[in-house]
């Protein structure tokens, strides 16, 4: 709370932008890559922009306590338009650029948005879709004129002509600006965040000032961060995290934050800004390591063959030699003459040639993946975080890194642990309440200030450290009584490259059954390797080679099980390969692409019988939602396959005993 | 609809007819385009509309009729004539410079705004590189437009079809012409990608205020986007009006349904 005194005048944004204005007036603020060029803004520039917006967004009528929706990708003017909205007393709230039109209705709606800046057509014409079922609408600003010539709306405005209404009032009220970004204190509402929602309507987490500003500044604290630091905004604006390291982070430490061309150019924009500090779900982690693994295996042999042989060397010292472990002279000479000839060429290529620090979270990591971007000296860390708290719950601290583990209590959290399993916190970050929601609130937050996570764990005997289980809610048993986690087995399914999602069944049922999404690149790549022809995902994965394949990877994780007395009656007896992907404009997958159980299973309760019966073959009609929000429907025969069932392993059998 | 009643008209074709031997491939074809407008050309295979196109273009020299051009009369045009006075084109198979990248394919396009002589663009120096810096502003504002940033630096022989499609636009586009001809721009597309090129057709057309003469096979699509059409059938004009008409016209639901032809 200390650091709360020292700089009590700096505890809102638009006042955190008026110091950085003062100190590092010529330093870039903000970067876009446009017209193929890096144009920058400084905190200069950037606060003339946010002061334009914020005087005409007060024109437009958005007061103290309004809600003002930001959709679009991630672009310095959307960025603004936070902060303009904060220097009012008004609430951003950001939104899932890729919603579909009826998403997006709930949460304008339940929000009370007054008015929604948005980056382009696309997302006009969902609003104007939208419009009738949130009559509090009043008006529409668009960044990108492109397409709109010709609407001819009176509510309808670009961001140019809102800015010059701002310029104009702020010509005539000069003091207007200034005493209303005074106004504002830590307490204040910062910003609405919607959670995904596994189940049920998303809810709006309203964070204060002090909730995002504090933890943003603890973050910053743990891991040493400065002004100089360079990252790449390319995650969705509506993410707590975005909000954080893109946002936050960059307003209290002053760091310059770029935001990409384009959504596709992600990663070679990424190249070429090469941030110091990164953050990314796993799945992006494990898409940059499925094709640099594919274009090794189309390179000449030799450069195969030593990238195979420093990758092998680097997972023997590399890890250690981060965790700041001795090594042998030998090995730790090799490893120099391997980072010339191999890593610092692959981190290059990957983007991450200066990345001092970088966040994963969201989801489990797959220990090999961990290890091979650790392994490379990359410094990459479990992060363990929830919305409800501004992100920060655990970190792993520098030098005690373990790939099963999410680290310890970040600064200023207790953790502990209640009767059922379930893992509670409390920290300056803890949300306010939900919006429009005191029975949720309720059920979440206890009144002295702890957090329900939701999430089943303990702390680890040896090194004091966080692990976590699974949803405390998704931990189940299966009928002889004993323990069913199904994420745990879903995350060892999925640590397979070839495995793109896993969604299991059991609780409640005999023994447990699988449903897996095959990914399609690599077991694309794999079968054109192996002279196999396919015309597309249904194809593919209905092909006996592909069956065959993913049988052994279920075969490898039941053996893994079989070894452990807690879970070994949950191996996996039977699995099909899903004729589709699971997506999340049907509602399969949450938008941060978590895979909504309960609805799979309502979804496809066909296919979960004939996994319970003898059949080997099971016909199934499923509706499909085009990115536009049309319909069609998609048939297809799946074919179920018997997994081998290991015997529980003696060893365990008798510790159990 | 109504703007382009007022407009002038950009091109008109008078009583054209062309032969290859004894084969008629175009049988007194006469028809206009208006500035503003969306203008398809449509007929079953073989009916004679790519032939139109390169009429128009100056690629076919017809034995009758005349073209006339922003008020310009002419018994045929040339190809070159034809670019230096604004009209642009991409072709019913890409015909693009497979080892270039797509910025470079798109810098071709830029060719005859170029004013330097080869001596200064050669040194790279004074004035060729102003223009060089002013082509590349051009090139890069129809990246963005097309929404190709990611395929900048990628050869365009790399790229799959859809996209090949997109760049040979952006080419055409690089002129900055008056009129621009489309020929099937949307052949053996998925249906998402019609819809994303029917959306920069129609974008080229509201931004830029480009006249375009489209010629399609998907009637849906056609009809979507014309703000009037021709519909050309072994060479002959079966019908030209407002899509709804030519819709309704007998001749044309039998020539695309296959009603026995006397021809045939």
């Amino acid at each position: 709370m200390n650091q709360q005194d020292k700089d009590t005048a700096l505890d809102t944004f638009p006042k955190l932008l008026q110091s950085h204005v003062l100190e590092r007036p010529t330093r870039d603020a903000i970067r876009e890559k446009d017209l193929g060029i890096w144009q920058s803004w400084t905190w200069v520039e950037a606060a003339a922009e946010i002061r334009a917006l914020a005087c005409g967004l007060a024109q437009l009528g958005l007061q103290r306590g309004d809600k003002l929706a930001i959709i679009g990708d991630n672009r310095p003017r959307l960025y603004w338009g936070m902060t303009a909205a904060q220097s009012l007393g008004a609430i951003p709230v950001p939104l899932y650029q890729d919603s579909v039109a009826d998403e997006m209705a709930y949460v304008l709606d339940n929000a009370d948005v007054k008015i929604a800046l948005v980056e382009n057509q696309e997302q006009v014409d969902k609003i104007l879709e939208i419009m009738e079922r949130c009559p509090q609408i009043e008006h529409i600003i668009y960044d990108e004129p492109r397409g709109l010539r010709d609407y001819e709306h009176d509510f309808l405005h670009s961001y140019e002509q809102v800015q010059q209404l701002g310029i104009g009032y702020d010509h005539d009220h000069p003091d207007f600006y200034d005493r209303e970004i005074a106004a504002g204190n830590g307490s204040d509402i910062s910003i609405m965040l919607y959670t995904s929602g596994t189940t049920g309507n998303p809810k709006g987490v309203m964070l204060s000032n002090d909730n995002v500003i504090i933890t943003a500044r603890n973050g910053i604290e743990r891991e040493n961060l400065t002004a100089d630091e360079e990252v790449l905004a390319y995650l969705p604006m509506a993410w707590v995290g975005d909000n954080l390291f893109s946002y936050a982070q960059s307003f209290v430490a002053g760091f310059c934050v770029s935001c990409p061309e384009d959504a596709s150019t992600v990663h070679h924009d990424l190249r070429e800004i090469g941030p110091t500090y990164y953050f990314a779900p796993p799945a992006v982690y494990e898409n940059m390591l499925t094709h640099v693994m594919i274009r090794m295996e189309d390179a000449a042999q030799i450069k195969q063959k030593l990238f195979h042989y420093f990758m092998e060397h680097a997972r023997k010292v590399g890890g250690r030699i981060l965790n700041r472990e001795p090594v042998s002279l030998m090995d730790s000479m090799l490893y120099k003459l391997g980072n010339i000839l191999v890593y610092a060429p692959l981190k290059d290529v990957l983007g991450l040639s200066r990345t001092r620090l970088a966040y994963t979270a969201g989801e489990a990591i797959g220990p090999e993946l961990f290890d091979f971007y650790r392994s490379l000296g990359i410094n990459i860390k479990q992060l363990y975080g929830q919305t409800e708290c501004m992100v920060f719950v655990c970190v792993q601290p520098d030098g005690e890194v373990y790939a099963d583990t999410v680290g310890t209590p970040a600064i200023d959290v207790e953790i502990k642990i209640d009767d059922n399993g379930e893992i509670m916190y409390r920290s300056p970050g803890v949300f306010q309440s939900y919006y429009k929601n005191p029975e949720s609130t309720a059920s979440t937050k206890t009144e002295d200030g702890w957090v329900h996570t939701g999430d089943a764990g303990f702390f680890d005997e040896h090194n004091g450290h966080l692990k976590i289980i699974d949803r405390a809610k998704d931990v189940g048993k299966l009928n002889d009584g004993t323990l069913f986690a199904p994420k745990y087995i879903e995350n060892k399914l999925k640590f397979f490259s070839f495995v793109k999602e896993a969604v299991l069944f059991g609780n409640g049922r005999d023994h447990s059954t699988a449903f897996i999404n095959i990914d399609l690149n690599a077991v694309g790549n794999w079968a054109e390797r192996r002279g196999l022809a396919y015309s597309g995902y249904i194809d593919l994965a209905g092909l006996d080679e592909v069956y065959q394949l993913i049988n052994e990877c279920v075969n490898k994780v039941n053996r893994d099980l079989s070894a452990d007395s807690r879970l070994a009656n949950s191996q996996i007896h039977r699995f099909l390969i899903l004729h589709k992907e699971l997506d999340a404009d049907d509602g399969e997958l949450t938008r941060t692409a978590k895979v909504r159980r309960n609805f799979v299973e309502e979804r496809y309760t066909t296919l979960v019988d004939a996994l319970y019966s003898d059949r080997s073959e099971c016909h199934v009609e499923t509706q499909v939602t085009f990115e536009d929000g049309r319909t069609g429907s998609l048939a297809a025969d799946v074919r179920i396959c018997d997994a081998q069932v290991f015997a529980q392993a003696a060893a365990s059998q008798e510790a159990a005993a | 609809m109504n703007r382009q009643n007022a407009a002038e008209t950009i091109l008109s074709v008078e009583n054209i007819s062309l032969s290859f031997g004894i084969m008629k491939v175009l049988d007194d074809i006469s028809f206009d385009i208006k500035r503003g407008e969306i203008r398809s050309i449509i007929g079953p295979n073989g009916a004679g509309k790519s032939s139109m196109l390169n009429v128009i273009n100056g690629f076919y020299h017809p034995q009758e009729g005349s073209i006339t051009f922003k008020g310009e009369t002419r018994k045929q045009m040339a190809p070159h004539v034809a670019a230096s006075h604004g009209i642009a084109r991409t072709f019913q198979n890409i015909a693009l410079f497979k080892g270039m990248s797509t910025l470079d394919n798109i810098m071709t396009g830029r060719n005859l705004k170029m004013k330097t002589n080869l001596f200064w663009q050669a040194l790279h120096l004074g004035p060729a590189r102003l223009e060089e810096l002013e082509n590349r502003e051009a090139a890069e504002q129809i990246i963005d437009f097309l929404d190709i940033q990611a395929i900048r630096k990628k050869p365009v022989g790399k790229l799959p079809y859809g996209l090949q499609k997109r760049v040979e636009l952006g080419r055409a586009l690089a002129a900055e012409p008056d009129l621009l001809l489309l020929d099937e721009p949307m052949a053996g597309m998925n249906s998402e990608e019609k819809e994303d090129m029917s959306r920069f057709i129609i974008d080229v057309n509201s931004q830029f205020g480009t006249t375009i003469a489209l010629i399609e096979h998907d009637m849906g699509v056609v009809m979507d986007l014309s703000d009037r059409v021709l519909v050309l059938d072994y060479g002959k004009q079966l019908a030209d009006g407002l899509p709804d008409e030519v819709r309704r016209n007998q001749d044309v639901i039998d020539a695309y349904l296959g009603v026995p032809h006397e021809h045939a």
